[in-house]
């Protein structure tokens, strides 16, 4: 089992079903056990970070040195210190009952929906590429030689309104197409295993980019700290609903290429052979399809999807290139492809429940004071479950896997 | 799932590539792949080798030759306090350079003869060529900077230092790997070893609990790897992905929550004792490498020795080797596979766990967010560019750390290099190294695959 169990693209439209995805009604079953269970892994995933921010509450701990003569209070100290921080999370994310004005109460929205926008971008991607039975582990290194480039175009160049936003897309997009290709093309040609490049490009794109933030040509006149000169008025998306919202049209960009995505996985002829690759390489060689092709094409797409991702960042929310434009993005991103198991509108949910969480924990921690890491541990939890066969396993799935071999909907939630 | 298709594989591919849905064996593609891969190692004249060397040596020729320092490079053996003294090591820039680009010069050359004749380079070419090429930059770099004199000594026994995290974790993961599970995490382990250890070390305020608990807490990370890698049989590369993120919010929570606020109870582990082995440790350059360490330092030298005589020259070695390569085959000879990874796996994790260890008890006596900043990634390039072979993990880590710690030193110096660029150094040459641009680097071909037995 590989890469492919990570993208169950629903067998019943697979290009060419493995034999044991034919099981009549696997592909209905697969759908609402996938949809149970991530919600299932959501609730799990919380409830283990709730648990851990009570146990490390220190009312909790206080009340937990006479736990045995008044046990309620320290069960209503962890509740409280769970569902306070939760609430400030919510509060961050989706909606603000204290704000004074309209605005004021849907900024939070607003809030999640910029910082999904990177995260989605970047998901779609990882979800390409595992569509493809490729782990790009790289969206990272993609993002970050996106942001560069599209942040260089954007302060060095002068053109005109409309223009120069379009040329700066292209660029990001160009940029993460490059550091995509390299890791195409290198597999295609040697053999050499995709994980491996993309982790070791990661690095050689941070150290590249930190590099330039020492070189005049990227730095602001007469400063040497490592921040690149503002993008000009004219290379920043517009703002989406007004200045005082930080949501911009990269959102829009998002749902485009979301949009795109799907139809290029579903409906075209590129897509058609990506899918092949992915599901099984053996049967897209016999039907004359070009796999090699298809791992740089794959890749290309891949990294065009997260330099976009950078573009979003250096354009979007930023408006300037440092070393730590990218934050974690690339990273989450993975978690994102996953948790929306590689469907483009899966992903786009992933990415817009990852945005929540991460908009959610700034406002948290300033709150409650819950550390913002804690959003870390569920995004990894999420995965973990839905990851885990077990959490859902019927009897007859069991029973079938005793057999030898997984049932496709036991093989489908294996992300 | 077990391999059908048991044809050893010639490309680089370090894991099960790209693979199929449930139940389909190896695909046709890494054949088509490999053919033209295996072409070159049964005969067929290979341009590679002499193309890159001869790259690497224009690279020699306008650096360390048209660029040569105009100055004398010293290296100071000798420091107050040895043994004995050796004279210091100085050459000149632009005789050594020059030297270096005929040597270089020199091997290229063998090796296109040697190519047109459809063989291999030998091997002591190869090492002859490293050896200048890393020489000559080193006289390069170093005569170029603004005091053109280092020590021999602190340069060295700086990189073991360094290396000495990359070795343990590029130990731990060979061991998962060499039987067929992919380790991603150990980046995970190196960090939740060095949590443990500076919070059981702090609570306990001895630095052997310390240990013991960081050995503990990487093969807790282990255990879950290998429960779901192997026991359900979710991919590894994911779970080793996930768990690299998990290990570093959970580590980062409570590190914010409890370790920060409460430092003195809980991170402020004691240091584990360093001992000089009297007189020698006081030889010049090699005392302080191989005579004052810590404990961590003087286990390292033992785990390099003992994984590599328990990997080629025992029992378990062969299975664990049989199982990496060929599981369906050692099952059939009777060996239970998954039980087999599994124990190899929580021993990785043990491993790792070592060297999470020196990170709070010996090189800083405190936890920090994020501490091993990538280690673990180096340390899994480290694996791979030693070949998947203890002493050329051990090799390769030792490169890596020589190439950081010269990164450090050189900024003090001022350099013509961009420090960045030596920070890239293990990444491009791994990259290499799988692309098999230099050498070959094949894993172990059941790497990442899971054994389903049938």
């Amino acid at each position: 089992m590989s890469a492919t169990d990570a993208a169950p693209a629903a067998p019943g439209r697979q290009a060419a079903p493995p034999p044991t995805a034919t099981t009549p009604g696997a592909a209905r079953r697969t759908w609402t056990g996938s949809a149970l269970q991530s919600v299932l892994a959501i609730v799990a995933a919380l409830v283990l970070g709730g648990l851990l921010i009570a146990l490390t509450d220190d009312r909790v701990v206080e009340t937990a040195g006479y736990f045995f003569a008044r046990p309620g209070d320290m069960v209503s100290a962890m509740w409280a210190a769970a569902s306070s921080a939760y609430e400030a999370m919510f509060y961050g994310a989706v909606y603000n009952p204290n704000g004074n004005t309209l605005g004021q109460r849907v900024y939070p929205l607003t809030e999640t929906l910029t910082v999904a926008t990177p995260l989605i971008l970047a998901g779609l991607g990882v979800a390409v590429a595992f569509q493809a039975g490729l782990f790009n582990i790289g969206a990272q290194g993609q993002l970050l030689i996106g942001a560069a480039l599209a942040a260089y175009v954007g302060f060095a160049w002068e053109l005109p309104v409309g223009v120069h936003l379009l040329a700066v897309i292209v660029a990001g997009a160009l940029g993460g197409a490059l550091w995509g290709a390299v890791v195409g093309l290198l597999k295609a040609r040697t053999g050499a295993h995709e994980v491996i490049l993309t982790i070791m490009l990661n690095y050689i794109a941070l150290n590249l980019v930190a590099y330039l933030l020492t070189r005049p040509a990227f730095l602001r006149p007469g400063s040497s700290n490592p921040v690149s000169p503002q993008l000009a008025e004219t290379a920043m998306f517009p703002k989406l609903l007004g200045e005082q919202f930080r949501l911009h049209w990269g959102f829009a960009l998002a749902v485009l290429a979301t949009v795109f995505v799907a139809w290029l996985l579903q409906r075209s002829t590129v897509g058609f052979e990506l899918r092949a690759v992915g599901a099984n390489p053996r049967a897209a060689r016999t039907a004359g399809i070009s796999v090699t092709r298809g791992f740089v094409v794959v890749m290309v797409l891949a990294g065009a999807l997260a330099g976009l991702a950078g573009v979003a960042q250096v354009a979007g929310t930023e408006r300037a290139l440092t070393a730590g434009v990218a934050a974690s993005f690339g990273f989450d991103a993975i978690t994102v492809a996953l948790l929306g198991r590689s469907k483009p509108w899966g992903t786009f949910f992933a990415g817009l429940l990852y945005g929540a969480f991460r908009a959610g924990g700034v406002t948290m921690q300033s709150m409650t004071g819950t550390n913002i890491d804690i959003v870390l541990v569920v995004q990894s939890l999420i995965v973990l479950f839905i990851a885990l066969p077990p959490l859902l396993r019927t009897g007859r799935d069991r029973a079938r896997s005793r057999r030898g071999r997984g049932s496709a909907a036991t093989e489908g939630v294996r992300a | 799932m077990s391999s059908k298709h048991p044809t050893p594989r010639h490309d680089q591919a370090p894991w099960a590539s790209g693979s199929t849905a449930a139940g389909v064996a190896p695909p046709p593609f890494e054949n088509e792949l490999s053919t033209a891969a295996a072409n070159e190692v049964v005969g067929v004249r290979s341009w590679r080798t002499p193309v890159v060397l001869a790259l690497l040596s224009l690279v020699a020729l306008a650096l360390f030759g048209f660029n040569a320092p105009d100055n004398r490079v010293g290296f100071r053996v000798s420091e107050a306090g040895d043994l004995f003294r050796v004279p210091d090591l100085a050459v000149h820039g632009v005789v050594w350079g020059w030297l270096t680009v005929a040597v270089l010069v020199a091997v290229t050359a063998l090796a296109l003869l040697r190519a047109r004749a459809g063989a291999h380079l030998p091997r002591w070419a190869v090492l002859l060529f490293g050896f200048f090429f890393v020489s000559g930059f080193l006289v390069w770099v170093v005569g170029s900077s603004r005091t053109p004199d280092v020590s021999l000594s602190g340069l060295l026994a700086g990189s073991v230092a360094l290396a000495i995290p990359l070795i343990f974790g590029s130990l731990g993961g060979l061991l998962c790997e060499r039987s067929g599970v992919v380790n991603i995490a150990i980046e995970g382990q190196l960090l939740f070893g060095a949590f443990s250890a500076a919070v059981a070390g702090s609570l306990s305020g001895s630095a052997w609990v310390g240990l013991l608990a960081a050995v503990v807490g990487a093969a807790l990370v282990s255990l879950v790897l290998a429960v779901f890698s192997i026991t359900y049989k979710v991919n590894q590369v994911i779970v080793g992905v996930v768990l690299n993120v998990l290990v570093s919010g959970l580590t980062g929570f409570l590190f914010a929550t409890v370790l920060e606020p409460n430092a003195s109870v809980f991170n402020a582990p004691p240091r584990l004792p360093r001992f000089a082995v009297p007189v020698l440790s006081e030889i010049p350059v090699l005392g302080p490498i191989l005579f004052d360490q810590s404990v961590i330092g003087y286990l390292m030298y033992a785990v390099v020795a003992l994984v590599w005589f328990a990997l080629y020259r025992t029992r378990w070695g062969l299975r664990t080797r049989a199982v990496g390569e060929h599981p369906k085959a050692a099952d059939t000879l009777g060996v239970k596979v998954n039980a087999l990874r599994f124990r190899n796996v929580l021993l990785g994790g043990v491993v790792a766990g070592l060297g999470g260890a020196f990170y709070t008890l010996v090189s800083v006596s405190a936890f920090t967010r994020d501490m091993t900043s990538g280690a673990g990634y180096i340390a899994l390039a480290a694996l791979i560019f030693g070949r998947w072979n203890p002493i050329g993990a051990l090799l390769a880590s030792l490169l890596f750390g020589f190439a950081s710690n010269l990164q450090s030193i050189l900024s003090f110096l001022g350099t013509p290099v961009p420090s960045q660029f030596l920070a890239m150094l293990p990444y491009v040459v791994t990259i290499l190294a799988v692309a098999g641009l230099v050498g070959s680097s094949r894993g172990p071909a059941a790497s990442g695959q899971p054994y389903t037995k049938e």
